[in-house]
């Protein structure tokens, strides 16, 4: 088994597709720069980005995939699914390899399992346009922490500059350390530093729009307002608003007064 | 700037406007313009309450206060209850600072009648002007249109909201007089008509000239209250298909009535909701709207209410059972969507996959759809024949037997009580 060795990039990862191709590589297996277990391989292949590359292989794909098809693909790399570079190196060979456009062969393995990866970051995505929670700043910035299953900042972009197009904001990614940032003109990628205190309130008082903590109980009060008591169902809120994503969810969060 | 005494008026105000089930957000084509703030699309969720219904939109009254007496609503003239008013420019702020802070979609306003239809509607048309024109202001907005309102001021609506509504209520007109001795259908019918037609007329217009004005993008919808009366379903799914044809509403909302009064004309307080018929209700309306179901097919006079303890496609394809087996390698995709079990997505995958390979069960399986209910009504050529001499009683058993029902308790109490 050779081990392919990339730079977790959607282009690295084309890039070590076509390189497999073209040194006609059997039987791999990918990793990351940071993860690699090289010494666990006999053999290790190192790929190094390469956009000339990478474009070939988006070609072939794109000759043999419909649009959605063609998307759906970057989707599914997106969702870091475990083994998602395998799944998708086996789903691009069996495209690569069939006469004719086999997106729809729902029943294969392959096609499903990309599949699968595609609905996780497409659900995913559509979450995050959901649950982002901006806040006010003094200077008149909306920012917001996520930390979503899958690498969807790039896929939400477009919705947020579309929608909010008059006002500055920041949507950070705790998980993956990264933001994209809305400065009225365009959307820029952003690495930031948060330190310790940063969540601590006094720091968000002093941050914070003077209205911004009371449109933040109007919100809550609101939400608790339109709850119909004799209808209770937790089960189904839970299914709706899984609990790992309530840390960021304002309607969530207790007023800061009554906050230890 | 929003001040203090809002907070109490919205705790009142979105408490009384929660009863209106109505909470979409899609359909409209409005987008943002001359970066402005908002736009539409495909309708979020953007929260979910603790009984699981979508928050999508800042849904309100603009007051409770209400010259009506409807047995049936909470913010009748009769209930003793705080009663609160916000102003045009407090509904604008909160709107505008909650969609800033991606909380929701847009704005659902509706209103109790205060003085008469004309006035109250010419408050709420004059808030979605606002929104409009002075803040630029393009996410989706929902609007109630007040029975009894001008014509003028219900055109006007039209061109700045996204969704009309007037609410039925009450499936029959009997039922209306006895709870709302003040109302009637033809208040209610008339103005649904006149958007009908100014909807479809816009629309035409938009074709041949791209620079039309939007009129309500996303159409109109209704609401029935389920369970206050005594009406069955074949009368509150009858009235819904009405709207749908002849009306060409784009929802019909059904509301299981949460007793809120001790007038002895309704279920008494305590009385549970009755969320599994409400359910099963909205289970029939996709089946008029994406299965191909007529509503006949669903309840007649002979069956005049939905079973409660299955689905109502399943209770059809027992009722006819020489429809099926249904071989899903080449029937047509219509026959497809009838077997119990198959949703609309699973039913296009098997259409589109059958292509590829002969599909048997294990293929079923992988594909998501419900096998365990769907296995009596499909044909294999192999091996898969041994379910076709169960009769529909016993088809039922078995798959009650092994599905677990979230009803599940609800119905062996009721068992218990024969």
């Amino acid at each position: 088994m050779t081990q392919i060795i990339y730079d977790g990039s959607y282009e690295g990862w084309l890039t070590a597709v076509f390189e497999i191709y073209e040194y006609k590589i059997k039987d791999v297996a990918f990793a990351k720069d940071e993860n690699s277990n090289a010494l666990l391989f006999s053999n290790t292949h190192f790929v190094t980005t390469d956009n000339a590359k990478a474009d070939r292989v988006l070609n072939g794909l794109q000759k043999r995939l419909s649009n959605s098809g063609f998307s759906n693909l970057y989707y599914a790399f997106l969702s870091e699914m475990n083994q998602i570079e395998e799944i998708l190196f086996q789903y691009v060979q069996y495209v690569l390899a069939s006469p004719i456009n086999i997106e729809q062969d729902f029943s294969n393995n392959n096609v499903l399992n990309v599949q699968k990866a595609t609905h996780l970051t497409g659900r995913e995505s559509h979450r995050m346009k959901a649950f982002v929670r901006f806040k006010l700043t003094k200077d008149n910035l909306y920012y917001a922490i996520v930390e979503p299953d899958c690498n969807v900042l790039p896929l939400i972009e477009n919705h947020f500059k579309n929608r909010y197009a008059d006002q500055r904001w920041l949507i950070y990614d705790a998980k993956r350390k990264y933001g994209i940032y809305y400065d009225l003109e365009n959307v820029s990628t952003v690495e930031i530093q948060f330190d310790a205190n940063s969540s601590s309130s006094k720091f968000l008082a002093e941050i914070s729009d003077d209205n911004e903590e009371f449109f933040q109980s109007l919100w809550r009060n609101y939400f608790k307002s339109v709850n119909i008591e004799s209808r209770k169902n937790t089960k189904l809120h839970i299914q709706h608003m899984p609990k790992r994503y309530w840390k960021n969810l304002t309607e969530k969060i207790p007023d800061l007064k009554s906050r230890k | 700037m929003v001040h203090e005494r809002v907070m109490e008026k919205l705790a009142i105000l979105a408490d009384a406007a929660k009863y209106d089930v109505s909470c979409s957000s899609s359909q409209s084509t409005r987008k943002n313009q001359n970066k402005g703030l908002g736009d539409t699309g495909n309708g979020i969720c953007h929260a979910y309450t603790e009984d699981g219904r979508c928050v999508s939109l800042l849904k309100i009254l603009l007051t409770n206060h209400c010259i009506f007496d409807c047995a049936y609503c909470v913010s009748r003239k009769s209930n003793d209850i705080k009663r609160a008013a916000f102003t045009v420019q407090e509904v604008v702020d909160l709107t505008i600072g909650f969609y800033r802070r991606n909380y929701i979609e847009g704005l659902f306003l509706s209103s109790g009648i205060f003085d008469n239809a004309d006035f109250t509607m010419e408050r709420l048309v004059r808030i979605v002007k606002k929104l409009r024109l002075e803040e630029n202001f393009n996410g989706y907005i929902h609007l109630k249109a007040i029975p009894g309102a001008s014509e003028e001021l219900l055109k006007e609506a039209g061109l700045y909201a996204d969704r009309l509504s007037v609410n039925v209520e009450m499936p029959t007109e009997k039922s209306l007089k006895l709870l709302a001795p003040d109302k009637n259908h033809k208040d209610v019918i008339q103005p649904m008509q006149y958007l009908k037609n100014e909807i479809v007329g816009y629309k035409e217009e938009k074709k041949s000239n791209y620079k039309a004005p939007l009129f309500a993008p996303a159409g109109q919808s209704t609401q029935m209250v389920i369970g206050a009366t005594q009406e069955n379903d074949l009368e509150i799914l009858g009235m819904a298909n009405y709207f749908y044809d002849t009306m060409q509403m784009k929802r019909v909302y059904y509301s299981g009535y949460v007793p809120i009064s001790y007038d002895n004309r309704l279920p008494a307080i305590g009385t549970p909701v009755p969320m599994i018929r409400e359910n099963r209700l909205y289970q029939a309306d996709w089946l008029m709207r994406f299965y191909g179901f007529n509503v006949n097919e669903i309840v007649g006079f002979d069956q005049p209410n939905l079973d409660l303890d299955i689905d109502p496609k399943l209770g059809w394809a027992l009722r006819n059972l020489h429809q099926f087996p249904v071989d899903i390698n080449t029937a047509d995709l219509e026959l497809i969507l009838r077997i119990p079990g198959i949703g609309v997505l699973s039913a296009k995958k098997i259409v589109a996959a059958r292509k590829f390979k002969k599909l048997q069960a294990a293929d079923l399986q992988k594909l998501g759809i419900a096998y365990s209910r769907s296995k009596y009504f499909l044909a294999f050529a192999s091996p898969f024949q041994l379910q076709k001499d169960l009769t529909s009683a016993q088809i039922k058993e078995h798959i009650l037997n092994f599905q677990k029902s979230k009803y599940q308790n609800n119905f062996s109490n009721q068992l218990a009580l024969f």
